[in-house]
């Protein structure tokens, strides 16, 4: 074999451009994978990755590699999601699960207030505790076009949120290029992978071969490029980057859906009336799984309480959903009354408006709504059903 | 997402479940003045917060006014609270009603119910505008005689005869001698010169519907109509997500509408 080819990472060289990155591809020994943490957790970030939990792989705190999921894949199809066992010792060997990594930038709960009485006022406090500094470990390229899509909605569509900001600006982003496609996955279909090409820190490929069990590696930013030099590795050899490549090219053919291909924001607009929304609505439970389960979805309420004494109280921010009845509620009364217009409205908005609000779709093609979703009704083919019966397209509002 | 202490210094109540608060600041913060047709998230300590739009200036320097109906936790609160009570602000937030498109025009303002309050704030400032319309006509309808808000201003208004104000309810009462039925009727009876009138609408969705169309068949056209359009709203920032109108945020883009712009959206039930 012949010697690994020269790399610059040696010298500290930032990677600039795009085609600077495509050189610097190094391997990560399977034996030397621990210390990716280990020196996260050294420059301080808590470190946020895959691991079994209930039966399901969750996004938690790692102390260490063993908390991985190391040897378990997933089966997932419309409502069913299943551990199994692999016959290798894959540590990412499965698609994405319940979890998504919103649920750290934008928290289920957070405190936004504390209020104290005061004589006959109040005088407001805003939480002083500073944020966490995560490290995300086994991020998809999916994900990555979800946290960029929170990015627009948090960051960059007028007012900037706090919380949000606070959390995301020194996120340390591990990036996974998915090997396993789930049955519910359809990422490709929705141009958002499987393969990530940007959005990380360090992007990783896991290859697992007869002997051998390692990690192609990809520099994303200069802070990857440090984290990595703090790490044993070598410049990959071409025949280790093309292993990698195969890999995301054998995923990209294997996705369990597709999205159809049309004009989807023209036709969901123009088929307001449709009875396909009836249809399903007579099996939609209304349960909000499907937004809390998607890594894009935003909508929150606020919450007042007090304590006993009435003295003091606290505002909350809490993940909200448009499937319920509450959150269509106006003194005149509820808005979305009906399954039908609550499941409406939110396919439109994360296929349709979306592209009004934030100039993109709002779906990135993860299949969580497909897998979570209780009675299995598929996003995938909802919109497969309005393409085949919708009337020729009269033109769209708006 | 801070709020702003302010003070209750002014109550009066309007009718049975309705009356007008008045706040001035509480300390040394303040925030700065709605324009008519803008809105304030008002929270009272521990119970919670919701939208609700300016309903006119006061004399009193810095203050805030408005018009509250007592139907839920919140607003049940805000009735009970008494003179010199602390409440929390925001805003302002929203886009006003286009008060200066209006100079020289014919101006109908056009109310359903509470929709008044916000309309309240653009007939106070139209009249006394240094560049005033050539013509204001105030159109209201109301539940029953009972629920009118603003008596006492209505009856000065029509003492003076300036500007015609049309009254009509849905249950009239014994003592009703005003139009019955809803409030796009009362626009046969309104004078108007299609091509260079304005209307500004608020009110119930179904009403600002019927009316909009009835001021089309009148040959008004949309883009002379403007609408307030009504959502729930947590944030009014555009990150909470409830006022989500198609594709707008009614916080963020209006809650003022131009018509045509809305026209499709607002013709789908339940959107």
């Amino acid at each position: 074999m012949a010697s690994p080819p020269h790399t610059t990472l040696e010298t500290n060289a930032p990677p600039g451009s795009g085609s600077a990155m495509e050189r610097l591809q190094c391997i990560l020994e399977r034996e030397d994978f621990p210390r990716l943490i280990t020196v996260l957790q050294e420059q301080g970030f808590e470190v946020i990755g895959p691991t079994v939990r209930d039966g399901a792989i969750v996004y938690e705190r790692l102390e260490t590699a063993k908390d991985l999921p190391e040897g378990w894949t997933d089966a997932q199809e419309a409502g069913q999601y299943r551990l199994n066992k692999r016959q290798d010792h894959a540590l990412f060997g499965y698609a994405v699960g319940p979890h998504s990594w919103k649920q750290f930038l934008f928290p289920a709960n957070s405190r936004l207030l504390s209020l104290h009485r005061d004589g006959n006022g109040f005088t407001v406090e805003t939480p002083a505790e500073p944020a966490p500094r995560y490290a995300f470990i086994g991020v998809r390229s999916c994900e990555l076009r979800a946290i960029a899509i929170q990015d627009k909605v948090f960051l960059g569509s007028g007012a900037v949120d706090r919380t949000y900001a606070e959390r995301r600006e020194p996120l340390f982003i591990v990036a996974l290029q998915c090997g396993v496609a789930g049955g519910t996955c359809f990422c490709v279909s929705m141009q958002a992978g499987p393969r990530a090409e940007t959005g990380f820190d360090l992007a990783l490929t896991e290859v697992l071969e007869e002997t051998r069990h390692y990690f192609v590696v990809q520099t994303g930013s200069d802070r990857g490029a440090q984290i990595l030099a703090a790490l044993p590795h070598r410049a990959a050899f071409p025949e280790e980057i093309q292993a990698a490549r195969r890999i995301t090219d054998h995923t990209a053919r294997t996705m369990g859906r597709e999205m159809p291909k049309a004009d989807i924001p023209a036709l969901l607009k123009a088929n307001y009336d449709h009875a396909r929304w009836d249809a399903v609505a007579e099996r939609c439970l209304t349960c909000a799984n499907c937004t809390l389960a998607c890594p894009t979805c935003f909508c929150s309420t606020v919450e007042d309480v007090t304590d006993l004494t009435g003295n003091h109280a606290e505002r909350w921010r809490k993940w909200d959903s448009c499937f319920t009845l509450s959150f269509s509620s106006v003194a005149g009364g509820i808005t979305r009354a009906s399954a039908k217009s609550r499941y409406r409205q939110w396919l439109t908005h994360k296929l349709a408006t979306w592209h009004d609000q934030f100039g993109s779709s709002g779906c990135v093609g993860c299949g969580r709504c497909i897998t979570w979703c209780p009675v299995g009704i598929d996003i995938t083919e909802e919109v497969r059903a309005l393409t085949q019966t919708a009337p020729p397209t009269p033109p769209a509002p708006g | 997402m801070r709020p702003t202490p302010y003070r209750l210094v002014r109550r009066r109540r309007e009718t049975r479940d309705t009356a007008t608060f008045e706040y001035v600041p509480a300390g040394p913060e303040q925030l700065s003045a709605l324009a008519p047709g803008q809105f304030n998230m008002l929270s009272v300590f521990g119970v919670g917060e919701a939208a609700f739009s300016s309903c006119g200036e006061s004399p009193r320097p810095g203050a805030f006014v408005h018009t509250i109906r007592a139907v839920g936790a919140l607003t049940q609160a805000i009735h009970r609270l008494k003179r010199g009570a602390i409440v929390g602000l925001r805003g302002p937030f929203g886009n006003p009603w286009p008060l200066a498109r209006t100079a020289g025009k014919d101006v109908l303002l056009i109310a359903g119910g509470l929709g008044i309050a916000p309309l309240r704030g653009a007939l106070r400032s139209l009249l006394k505008a240094a560049d005033p319309p050539r013509r204001v006509t105030l159109l209201y309808g109301a539940r029953s005689p009972v629920d009118l808000v603003y008596r006492h201003e209505l009856r000065q208004l029509r003492r003076r005869g300036q500007p015609p104000v049309l009254l009509t309810v849905d249950r009239p009462d014994r003592l009703w001698r005003g139009h019955v039925g809803v409030v796009p009727k009362l626009l046969t009876l309104a004078a108007v010169a299609p091509v260079q009138t304005i209307a500004l609408v608020c009110g119930p969705e179904v009403m600002m519907r019927f009316t909009a169309r009835a001021l089309g068949v009148l040959g008004i056209e949309d883009s002379q109509i403007y609408v307030s359009l009504e959502r729930n709203m947590s944030c009014a920032l555009g990150f909470c997500g409830h006022c989500q109108f198609g594709p707008v945020f009614i916080c963020r883009d209006g809650p003022v509408f131009r018509y045509d712009r809305v026209r499709p959206w607002l013709d789908i039930p339940e959107l």
